[in-house]
C-alpha cells in the first residue's frame, strides 16, 4: 500500500474519565499513543472499548479531554480523514459485496479516485479473491479483513481496532498480525485492544493495561511481563504433612501467608518471590520427608493478575 | 445531501421484503378505490372520506413510519450506521440524505398512489385527486422528518411513532378538538380542504397557521436530528 501519510499522529488521552449514571467505566485514564504499535490490554469488561469509543469519536469523555494532534476528537468529522476505525460489532452492510462495501467506504471519505483506493485496500488484506461476494456471506475472519480495507481505504495515519483478533482462526490471526506490523512499521498509529496477553505481547512495542476503568500499568512487553511475575501468587497444596509443610514454609521469607484450610485439607500458601518459591517448595518438601500430591495456582486468570496491578 | 449515503440508504431500506410489503399496501388502496368505484360509482364524498381516513389518516403515516424509521433505525440498532458516521460528512448532511431518501420512497409509494386513487374515483372532478395528493405529499415530508427524528432519538421509534399516528391523531383527535391542532394528519387536511371544492372536506385547523406549523415541524425535526446524530453515542458492549 502506497504511504500518503501526512508525518506521524498523535492520540492524546487527558484526564479522561466516562461513567454511566454512577457507573464508571474509565477512571482518569491519561495517556499518549504514538506511531508504533500499541496494544490496549485489559479483561472484558475493563473499559477498553469505553476507551476506543472516545479516541474515535463516538462517545463524549464525561471529564477530561481526548485529542489528536491537538484538535478534540469529539463532534469533530474532519478527524476520520486521519483516522481509520475497525470496529468490533461485526454487522456492515450485508447486502454488499465486498467491493461495494469497500467502495462506498472509498466515495464517503470523498476520495479522488474511489475505484483505485477500494482495489488497493482490498489488494492489502488479500480480498480480492471474495471482492463479489455478499459481506453477509463472509466467515467471521473475512468480514473482519473487509473491515480493515475499510478502515484502510484512505490511507489514514491512525488506526483503532477493537478486539480485531476476535473470532479468528490462527492463520486469520498471523495474517492480521502481519499486516498490522506492516502498519506500524509505515509510521501509521496504531491501537488495537485484546484482553489475551500473548496476542498484545506478540504484536504491541508500547502496551498499556486497562483493568476496571483504570490505567494500571503502561511499557513494552518486558516490562509488563515482569509486573505480571513479580507479584504475590496463591497456591494450593495438599501433601502427606500440611501442617509440618506449613510451618517449615512459613519460616521462608518467600512466603506472605500459609492457611492450613483442615475442612478442605489443603494447604493455601502466598508466596511474595515467584521465582525462589517455586525453588524453594520442593526443597522444604524434601527435607521434611513430605510428599507433595499437589501444587496449584489458583489464582493464574487474567483477571486476578489485573486485579494485583490495579492494587500496587 | 450526499448520494453515496442516499444509495446506500435506499438499497438497505428497499432491498429484500420490505419494498414488497411497500407495495402491498399501495397496491390494496388501489384496490380498494376501484372496488369503491365499481360498487358505489361516482361518488365525491365517499371519495372525500374514504381519501381522509384511509390514505391520510392511515396509509401515509404508516408509510411515514416504516420508511421514517427504516432509513435510519436498524443502522443504529445493529451498528452499522459508524461507517457513514466514521467519514468526514457533517451529521446535519447525513440525516439531509436520508430523509430524502425517506421522503422520496413515501411520496412514491403513498402520496403518488393516493393521488392515483382520487383519480379512480373521481377522475380530475373538484380537485379531489390533486387536494388529497398535495396533501399526502406535505403530509409525507412531515411524517418522514418528525419519524427520522425519533429513530435518532429513541431506539423505541416504532413505538412511540405507532401511539402518535393512532393514540394521537387516530384517538384522541377523534375525542378532544384540541388535539387535532397538533397532527399532521389535519394540517394536511387543512391543504386537501384549500384545493377540493364543494365543502367536501373539513379540517380543524386554518391553512396559514397549518403551513406554519408544518414548516416548523419539517425544519425543526430535521435540524434537530442533525444534531443529535452529532452527539451519537455508539460503544462496544461493555
Amino acid at each position: 500500500m502506497s504511504t500518503g501519510l501526512a508525518g506521524s499522529s498523535v492520540l492524546s488521552v487527558d484526564a479522561v474519565s466516562r461513567w454511566y449514571g454512577n457507573v464508571v467505566a474509565v477512571n482518569d485514564v491519561t495517556m499518549t499513543i504514538g506511531p508504533g504499535i500499541t496494544g490496549l490490554l485489559g479483561p472484558n469488561g475493563a473499559g477498553k472499548s469505553t476507551l476506543i469509543g472516545m479516541l474515535s469519536g463516538f462517545l463524549a469523555p464525561s471529564a477530561g479531554s481526548v485529542t489528536l494532534d491537538g484538535a478534540a476528537v469529539w463532534k469533530n468529522p474532519e478527524v476520520y480523514r486521519t483516522i481509520g476505525l475497525v470496529p468490533e460489532r461485526e454487522a456492515a452492510y450485508d447486502f454488499l459485496t465486498g467491493w461495494q462495501f469497500v467502495l462506498a467506504n472509498a466515495e464517503l471519505h470523498g476520495l479522488p479516485d474511489s475505484g483505485a483506493a477500494a482495489k488497493r485496500a482490498l489488494a492489502t488484506v488479500e480480498m480480492e479473491y471474495a471482492q463479489h461476494r455478499r459481506v453477509g456471506e463472509y466467515s467471521k475472519g473475512m468480514k473482519q479483513r473487509v473491515k480493515m480495507a475499510s478502515a484502510l481505504v484512505h490511507d489514514p495515519a491512525v488506526l483503532l481496532l477493537d478486539e480485531p483478533f476476535n473470532g479468528m482462526d490462527p492463520r486469520q490471526r498471523l495474517h492480521l498480525m502481519d499486516l498490522l506490523r506492516q502498519m506500524g512499521a509505515e509510521g501509521r498509529t496504531v491501537l488495537f485492544s485484546s484482553h489475551i496477553l500473548e496476542e498484545v505481547e506478540q504484536l504491541a512495542q508500547q502496551i498499556e493495561v486497562l483493568v476496571a476503568g483504570r490505567h494500571a500499568a503502561s511499557g513494552d512487553y518486558r516490562e509488563i511481563r515482569r509486573l505480571m511475575t513479580d507479584r504475590p501468587h496463591l497456591y494450593v497444596i495438599r501433601s502427606t504433612d500440611d501442617r509440618a509443610l506449613a510451618s517449615a514454609l512459613i519460616a521462608d521469607g518467600s512466603t506472605a501467608g500459609v492457611q492450613l484450610d483442615e475442612d478442605a485439607g489443603v494447604l493455601r500458601v502466598e508466596a511474595v518471590a515467584f521465582l525462589r518459591f517455586t525453588e524453594l517448595l520442593p526443597r522444604v518438601a524434601q527435607r521434611a520427608g513430605i510428599r507433595l500430591y499437589e501444587v496449584s495456582p489458583s489464582d493464574e486468570s487474567l483477571e486476578s493478575v489485573f486485579s494485583y496491578l490495579v492494587k500496587s | 445531501m450526499n448520494t453515496t449515503v442516499a444509495q446506500l440508504t435506499a438499497r438497505a431500506l428497499l432491498g429484500g421484503r420490505r419494498a414488497l410489503l411497500l407495495l402491498v399496501m399501495s397496491a390494496v388502496l388501489l384496490a380498494l378505490a376501484v372496488l369503491l368505484r365499481l360498487s358505489v360509482g361516482v361518488d365525491h364524498q365517499v371519495t372525500a372520506d374514504f381519501l381522509g381516513a384511509v390514505a391520510l389518516g392511515a396509509l401515509i403515516p404508516l408509510f411515514g413510519l416504516i420508511v421514517g424509521t427504516g432509513v435510519i433505525g436498524p443502522e443504529i440498532d445493529d451498528g452499522s450506521v459508524v461507517y457513514v458516521l466514521s467519514k468526514p460528512i457533517s451529521r446535519p448532511t447525513i440525516i439531509l440524505s436520508k430523509l430524502v431518501v425517506a421522503v422520496a420512497a413515501t411520496v412514491l409509494f403513498a402520496a403518488v398512489p393516493t393521488f392515483v386513487a382520487g383519480l379512480i374515483m373521481s377522475g380530475t372532478e373538484a380537485g379531489l385527486a390533486v387536494g388529497f395528493g398535495a396533501a399526502a405529499l406535505v403530509a409525507s415530508v412531515a411524517y418522514s422528518a418528525v419519524f427520522v427524528l425519533l429513530a435518532v432519538v429513541t431506539r423505541h421509534a416504532v413505538v412511540y411513532g405507532l401511539a402518535y399516528a393512532l393514540i394521537w391523531e387516530g384517538l384522541v383527535g377523534g375525542y378532544v378538538p384540541g388535539a387535532r391542532t397538533l397532527s399532521i394528519q389535519q394540517w394536511s387536511l387543512s391543504l386537501a380542504e384549500t384545493i377540493v371544492e364543494r365543502d367536501l372536506v373539513s379540517s380543524d385547523v386554518r391553512l396559514a397557521v397549518a403551513g406554519v406549523l408544518l414548516a416548523v415541524v419539517i425544519v425543526g425535526a430535521t435540524w434537530y436530528a442533525g444534531q443529535r446524530l452529532r452527539v451519537l453515542s455508539l460503544a462496544g458492549e461493555e
